[in-house]
């Protein structure tokens, strides 16, 4: 369709409103976390600090352990070990799966993908208190496995149905062809079919990270020292502790969103692939 | 599940049933080894709790430990059912969910569309879109809290410094109002996921179509109407599902914002269902009311299913 002028500014101009919209939250998040709280408790607001400080992000990397920074820098460790850990097991065992549903048919198929597509309806409230119980059992309360073990019964359905509607689109004449010049189906997978779909297994890696990284309920129960909690954890603790200190609320809500956007911004191109896969089959 | 048995042969030449039938028996077996490590990761974990939590729904249970606990039938169900509290919550939820919903998918649009557009540095614009998408829940969540803070929040004196508001306001305190504060948080945040999905179904609908459309002599808008809605409907019910499923047991952001509070007005079911479980230690109607919220979200489930009956591979 042919772009006349007006309709070119437009969409310009309705680009940078939504980039405003979307910016300026992060924006006066920065400019807290750099003032001085007598600027953020002026009234009227001090909008523009009259020196920036970092000594909020210096006092969290540099207080001993044991202190609220220390166990807030070990909760950022924390949640890293255990979205990677979640994103590595739900991944390895998801593609394989993810396989069989998009390539065998089989008795039960559609049953099967249903159950496990199912488990997101559940929410984590409903199975808190026996999961609560089964860890104290097996000695995984306050562990970080224990909830890497939780989060994988989360993520791998979610790998099952990204990766699986990925596979679909890989041509099947391919993996035919290989197993024809003698690959085994494992073999075909791995030779195939696995480095065709690489920006399929980037997305869900992506999506896994993030929803692990930004799960909360379960580690709220199931953590309660610098052992295992995680940060969104940290985070609630650390705004209920300091009310008053926004400055302070800023840096540790910026600290703990960087690795989580840091990764979105980094492969955000195979966000749109991966949705595309996974939704458009409908 | 996936099993070694004969699969279904109606369709097959009664020639080909012998070799077909040997042949989808391997099939089986070995989708069944390749499923078997998800099985395990996910339902060797959750089935124990699932069905615990519907046995514990139908106890009198005070604690969350192993005891020996009055068996009460139904009655916790019928606790919830016959109880105001109960319904309150249920309304906030659901005007929690449609509303939250039905703006990200409204923003979403728009921005999909914006996405796709020929914008210069469209690559920046598609990196901020993300952005917020990226950032936790619950950094979402208190970082709201902060901007409507009644005192020291950057609303209040953004509104009064430009002669929008006389004073100061409380924002949090009305419990309707804190209600929809939470609902420009959510939006805020997940309009960025509805946009990409949107973005990725804009994305297989081929140009042509559009030509076509100028042809017959459709505007921007005309063709929008219909081209790009009707084409767009299955990724638009998948993205309505998913979120409605997350809106409706909407919890974290919930704990940060608000505690549910002030008067209740943003306690979710899930919420409630939290605070009766863990604050009241009532783990036997907690469990009922989690065994609720499965079946209201199950029920929009049904509902979309039938909405997007197709045979292809994606049930969800």
């Amino acid at each position: 369709m042919p772009d006349s002028r007006r309709y070119r500014i437009f969409i310009h101009v309705a680009a940078v409103f939504v980039s405003l919209i979307f910016l300026a939250p992060f924006a006066w998040l920065l400019v807290a976390s750099v003032s001085s709280q007598a600027a953020l408790l002026k009234i009227p607001l001090q909008w523009i600090p009259s020196h920036i400080s970092l000594e909020r992000y210096h006092q969290i990397f540099s207080s001993p352990q044991g202190t609220i920074f220390g166990n807030f820098r070990a909760s950022l460790l924390n949640s890293l070990i255990v979205a990677t850990a979640t994103v590595v097991i739900s991944m390895a065992v998801g593609v394989f799966g993810a396989y069989a549903f998009a390539r065998l048919r089989f008795r039960g198929q559609r049953v099967a993908l249903l159950l496990f597509l199912s488990t997101y309806m559940v929410p984590p409230i409903a199975l808190v208190i026996p999961l609560y119980l089964i860890m104290v059992r097996l000695h995984l309360l306050n562990t970080r496995l224990g909830l890497i073990i939780v989060y994988c019964t989360f993520a791998t359905p979610f790998v099952l149905w990204i990766m699986g509607n990925f596979f679909m689109t890989i041509p099947r004449e391919l993996e035919d062809a290989a197993l024809m010049d003698g690959c085994t189906r494992i073999e075909a997978l791995f030779r195939v079919i696995l480095p065709l779909a690489r920006p399929g297994l980037l997305s869900t890696a992506l999506f896994a990270f993030l929803i692990a990284w930004d799960e909360f309920l379960y580690a709220l129960i199931f953590t309660s020292t610098t052992a295992a909690k995680t940060i969104p954890v940290a985070i609630a603790e650390f705004t209920g502790r300091y009310t008053t200190d926004f400055g302070l609320q800023a840096a540790g809500g910026i600290l703990a969103a960087v690795p989580p956007v840091l990764i979105a911004v980094v492969f955000q191109r195979y966000i749109v692939g991966g949705l595309a896969s996974g939704a458009v089959k409908g | 599940m996936a099993a070694g048995t004969p699969a279904e042969t109606t369709g097959l030449p009664p020639n080909a049933r012998g070799t077909s039938w040997r042949a989808r028996t391997r099939e089986g077996r070995f989708a069944l080894a390749l499923l078997a490590p998800s099985v395990i990761v996910v339902f060797g974990i959750v089935i124990y709790p699932i069905l615990r939590t519907l046995y514990t729904s139908l106890y009198s249970v005070n604690t969350p430990f192993p005891g020996h606990f009055p068996w009460v039938g139904l009655r916790n169900y019928t606790f919830a059912l016959s109880h105001s509290e109960f319904w309150s919550a249920v309304e906030r939820t659901a005007y929690f969910t449609v509303v939250s919903t039905g703006l990200e998918l409204v923003f979403g649009m728009g921005i999909a569309l914006l996405l796709i557009a020929p914008l210069r540095a469209r690559w920046l614009f598609r990196t901020i879109v993300v952005l917020p998408w990226a950032l936790p829940t619950i950094v979402n969540g208190a970082m709201w809290r902060y901007f409507f803070n009644a005192q020291y929040g950057v609303i209040n004196a953004a509104l009064t410094q430009v002669g929008l508001q006389n004073s100061y306001h409380a924002w949090l305190s009305s419990p309707f109002g804190a209600l929809n504060i939470v609902i420009l948080a959510d939006v805020w945040k997940n309009t960025s996921l509805v946009a990409f999905f949107l973005l990725a179904g804009l994305t297989t609908i081929p140009a042509d179509l559009y030509e076509a459309a100028r042809i017959d002599g459709y505007g921007r808008w005309g063709a929008f109407v219909h081209i790009t809605l009707p084409l767009l409907r299955p990724v638009i019910v998948v993205v309505l599902v998913l979120r409605t499923i997350e809106a409706f047991k909407v919890f974290d952001i919930i704990y940060v914002m608000t505690g549910g509070g002030p008067a209740n007005g943003t306690q979710s079911i899930a919420f409630y269902a939290y605070q009766r479980a863990f604050s009241d230690e009532f783990f036997g109607y907690g469990s009922a009311l989690s065994v609720l919220i499965v079946l209201f979200i199950m029920g929009f489930a049904i509902l979309y299913i039938r909405l997007l009956r197709s045979d292809t591979y994606a049930v969800t």
